[in-house]
């Protein structure tokens, strides 16, 4: 009679006996020493990953500190990148402001007084360009949390590395690229669902072609909850979503263990410590059975839910900011405890204003504490065992598989279809804009304590603190930048380039890739690409469910 | 002439308010007899009717008409608030279109005033047709799509949205069918079910009997369809002034218009009447059972017949 | 009594719809008619449908900072259109910023954390007052 837990203890520790360890001591503050797991299996790094992807945790490699960071000119971003990269950071992190993540130009109508304010201000190639100056891009890996137009900014990116002599397959990173998660909860979208979709799933095939270190999809769950979801809505949506990314994948004659291993996730970090840190194991066990038992992957790296987190923006009080500094500490060392792959922890200044060169030391400091002061780094999934903690795991799961199921349902077998309907019917933003009010309410009705906002409300005289204010000058520096860059461009090219675009776009079976890189190439603007393809494509107006 | 659209806005809103005011905007506004093609729209909540509404009134201001719509939304029975949500996809596809959002204010025979009120303000600005868009529950919203010159039943591919539709007596009231969402699997489903019902209705002698209402498939979120809505509409206009039923088509509207109001003064009488004094004292007997129920009634029947 | 009518937009790219579709369940509740137009609206079509809806408040929520450029713009579109429509502006705006606002012709300014009387409250003296 074997015993599987011996069996699996036996696998778990041969795996850890292979894995690169850090070179720090793993015992207490006091000196005692620490095994690397305690409890039962499945271990770390055994399937279904409750417990976390890889053997050995944290002790062999820490979460990537990776900060957002994007305000102002190309150049100005440019800078705090160097900073941040100076400060220990281990990745570039890219806002973009609203004009740009819309597709629109500095110089529309409609970018007026957003342009460079919530991130920086991408017109042209010439501006990514400048954002990139000076960092090696063999060397850093780079997010772009971009979706509508996410092809045209991955498009930017690889010619950057083309004219810094870095090859396609040498660029790492990740392009959000997550359009479903746009008409559930944070409203960029440009094209109608269907047609978006096609241009996620020929970015899909490109990286899986000829970026092998990139991550063409970053399934977000993190917008679904600022949103107002819960904390099992935004698990199962997102979930929901990476299955329909998955169906439509498997229908274009990708192979789900070649792009399955390099979707990633990204969630929110809130302030219900266990249900968070539930909710991070109950991803890992959800995907990992769903792309085995119903997608077929057979490769355990396409069952791996790798996961970036960031603390939630929402809860951030403007009553009392420096209180948000204990906030984001907790939420961040939830997220260590769910075993996160990554992490930006946000600035205490943010529910005023883009955090300043301060406040965002000192939110990259916090996560550093709990990294390296905290001891929870030492034994990987240290909560796992917990009755409390595997009882809120499977609450998570089981609220996740009844929307799972309701999806199955609407879309008659295929989650893609569900999802699709979900959208059309307002299903998401209806369960979203109820979830968010009951917590409103709650909090009126003072059963729900916000410390600083409904009670403890002394020592709130100083609310505004020391601000980073985006200069009016951006806007106009940023249109005559534009402007140049138009009257500098050869513009024979930039029509045909753009011609190419519409054509490709009418015929499905073409991937829109090529001729979007061959426009940026040639300085064509990310709303004259945008338009080139809208005019096939239309526009989707949401249905106004509130 | 659109005339000036706030001063319309404003009309509207005293229109819905009902009163003097309102009564003298109906005078006006009859005087004016300025007559427009009224259309009902009507259907289930999530058959896509806002955006089928927004593309035949584009189609309407394409075709050189002066379109307005008046979108029927429920007030919330607790609160008595609402929140209109339905202008935002019809101004999106049109913008040149006159556009009202009407909340239900929880009492039907106000709203059986207004929208007809409403509809008049808006004709007699010069607006030509008149759309008026409600939800295809409550026998009130019913009855208001069906006292248009034109009503169009709007339903979606499975569901039983047509099974659904014959139940809430839209059947019988409409003129023109839409499956929306035609492109869904099961369109065709619904198609026949409406046919089979139509023809049920046929036999059954509940239907028209000298026009078939005509069933179109439509997609509104690209407009695949939509020209023969509006090419249907107009057909069916043309029958009934060549039939001669367009005036018994207003007969009914003035007949449930006057009933409306008819209602309406009645039950503001019967209010003051029960908390007048003499009542008072009847009630109280009734209560004390000194008197009868019927002796009761037969006392406020006499109230009621000595009114102005 | 009638009740109040009030419309409620976002202007500008901003997708944050979080906080104005709480505002609109606010108000809701409290017995108002909200005409919610929702994402990207521009201050053209949030005039046509204060005329339309004969509204008797404008409420613009902003996320983006984008308030001294946005609050000004909806003002004179107003003037232009010679409507006298108070506006309430409801989202993350800096106290320095206040006065500008203010003195520019914002009827009320709304921050985040304010409680659903504050919410309604204001609503209603900003209309009472008009």
């Amino acid at each position: 009679m074997v015993d599987p837990t011996s069996d699996a203890r036996a696998a778990w520790q041969a795996d850890y006996d292979r894995a690169p360890l850090r070179d720090v001591p793993f015992e207490t503050m006091s000196g005692v020493p620490l095994d690397p797991v305690h409890g039962d299996g499945p271990f770390p790094g055994q399937y279904p990953y409750t417990r976390g992807l890889h053997a050995a945790g944290y002790r062999s490699r820490l979460w990537t500190m990776r900060m957002f960071a994007g305000f102002g000119t190309a150049e100005d971003t440019n800078a705090r990148f160097k900073e941040l990269l100076r400060a220990g950071g281990t990745g570039l992190s890219t806002a973009f402001d609203m004009p740009t993540l819309m597709g629109r130009d500095s110089d529309s109508p409609w970018a007026l007084g957003e342009v460079g304010r919530a991130g920086v201000a991408v017109d042209t190639l010439a501006d990514m360009e400048d954002l990139f100056a000076d960092i090696d891009l063999s060397t850093v890996s780079t997010s772009m949390t971009i979706n509508g137009p996410a092809a045209t900014l991955l498009a930017m990116y690889v010619a950057v590395g083309e004219k810094t002599g870095v090859a396609r397959r040498d660029l790492a990173g990740t392009i959000q690229n997550d359009i479903l998660k746009e008409y559930q909860a944070q409203k960029e979208y440009i094209y109608p669902p269907r047609p978006s979709m096609r241009l996620v799933t020929d970015m899909v095939k490109f990286t899986t072609a000829e970026m092998p270190k990139w991550h063409p999809i970053s399934i977000s769950g993190y917008h679904i909850r600022e949103a107002g979801s819960t904390a099992a809505q935004e698990l199962a949506f997102t979930l929901a979503n990476g299955f329909a990314y998955v169906e439509a994948a498997i229908a274009a004659g990708e192979d789900i263990d070649e792009f399955g291993r390099r979707l990633s996730f990204f969630f929110n970090s809130h302030t219900d410590f266990f249900e968070e840190i539930g909710k991070f194991r109950a991803a890992r066990r959800i995907w990992a059975r769903w792309m085995k038992e119903r997608y077929g992957a057979t490769d355990e790296r396409a069952m791996m839910c790798r996961f970036h987190t960031q603390t939630a923006g929402v809860s951030l009080t403007a009553q009392q900011p420096e209180v948000n500094i204990a906030r984001v500490a907790t939420q961040a060392l939830a997220a260590a405890l769910g075993g996160t792959q990554s992490l930006h922890t946000d600035s205490f200044d943010e529910a005023h204003a883009l955090p300043t060169e301060k406040a965002a030391r000192i939110a990259l400091r916090t996560q550093q504490v709990v990294a390296h002061e905290l001891g929870v780094t030492n034994v990987v999934d240290p909560l796992g065992g917990a009755p409390f903690v595997e009882w809120m795991t499977d609450e998570m799961e089981r609220q996740a598989e009844a929307v799972f199921a309701h999806l199955d349902e609407l879309g008659d077998g295929s989650i893609l279809e569900g999802v699709y309907a979900g959208i059309d019917n307002g299903y998401f933003v209806g369960e979203i804009a109820d979830a968010a009010y009951r917590f409103e309410r709650e909090v009126n009705a003072e059963r729900r304590i916000i410390v600083g906002v409904n009670a403890f409300t002394d020592g709130d005289e100083d609310t505004d603190p020391n601000l980073l204010r985006i200069d009016h000058a951006t806007e106009e520096y940023q249109r005559k930048r534009l402007d140049a860059v138009k009257k500098d461009r050869d513009q024979e090219a930039v029509d045909t380039a753009l011609a190419a675009i519409t054509t490709d776009a009418a015929d499905s079976n073409v991937n829109l890739m090529p001729s979007i890189i061959e426009a940026v190439r040639v300085y064509a603007t990310e709303e004259e690409v945008a338009m080139a393809m809208e005019t096939v494509f239309g526009t989707h107006v949401e249905t106004a469910i509130v | 002439m659109t005339g000036d659209r706030r001063a319309v806005g404003r009309l509207l809103s005293l229109v819905e308010r009902g009163g003097a005011e309102a009564e003298q905007i109906a005078e006006l506004t009859h005087a004016a007899s300025r007559d427009a093609h009224v259309i009902g729209i009507t259907g289930a909540p999530g058959a896509g009717k806002s955006t089928m509404v927004a593309r035949l009134v584009a189609e309407s201001t394409s075709r050189g008409n002066s379109p307005a719509v008046l979108a029927v939304d429920p007030s919330s029975p607790l609160t008595g608030g609402a929140i209109l949500g339905d202008r935002v996809r019809m101004a999106e596809i049109d913008t040149t279109a006159f556009i009202r959002s009407v909340a239900t204010r929880g009492h039907a025979g106000g709203l059986a005033l207004a929208v007809p009120g409403g509809a008049r303000v808006l004709a007699a600005s010069g607006f030509d047709p008149v759309v008026i868009e409600t939800v295809g529950v409550g026998q009130v919203e019913v009855d208001i799509t069906a006292a248009a010159d034109t009503t169009v039943v709007v339903v979606t591919p499975g569901m039983g949205d047509a099974v659904q539709a014959n139940k809430a007596g839209l059947l019988e009231v409409a003129d023109v069918f839409v499956v929306n969402k035609a492109d869904r699997p099961g369109a065709d489903d619904t198609r026949r079910d409406l046919e089979l019902m139509l023809e049920l209705s046929h036999v059954t002698g509940q239907g028209n009997a000298d026009f078939r209402p005509s069933i179109v498939m439509v997609n509104s979120l690209d407009g695949t369809g939509v020209d023969e809505v509006a090419a249907r509409i107009e057909a069916h206009r043309a029958y009934l002034e060549h039939s001669g039923r367009l005036h018994a088509r207003r007969c009914r509207r003035v007949r449930f218009e006057l009933a409306s109001r008819a209602g309406l003064r009645f039950e503001r009488d019967l209010e003051t009447i029960l908390g007048s004094p003499t009542m008072a004292a009847v009630i109280d007997d009734v209560a004390a059972g000194t008197a009868t129920p019927a002796a009761g009634l037969d006392a406020l029947a006499a109230s009621l017949a000595e009114r102005p | 009594m009638t009740p109040p009518r009030i419309v409620l937009a976002k202007l500008g790219l901003d997708g944050h719809d979080r906080g104005i579709k709480v505002v609109a369940r606010m108000l809701r509740d409290a017995g108002m008619e909200v005409i919610y137009l929702g994402l990207r609206q521009t201050t053209d079509s949030i005039v046509a449908a204060v005329e339309q809806e004969d509204a008797d408040a404008i409420g613009l929520s902003m996320h983006n900072a984008g308030h001294l450029t946005l609050g000004p713009a909806m003002l004179a579109a107003l003037d232009t259109a010679e409507l006298d429509v108070p506006v309430i502006i409801g989202g993350i705006v800096p106290d320095a910023d206040l006065p500008i606002l203010h003195d520019a012709g914002i009827a009320a300014v709304l921050g985040p954390g304010a409680s659903a009387e504050e919410v309604v409250s204001t609503v209603r003296r900003v209309v009472a007052d008009a």
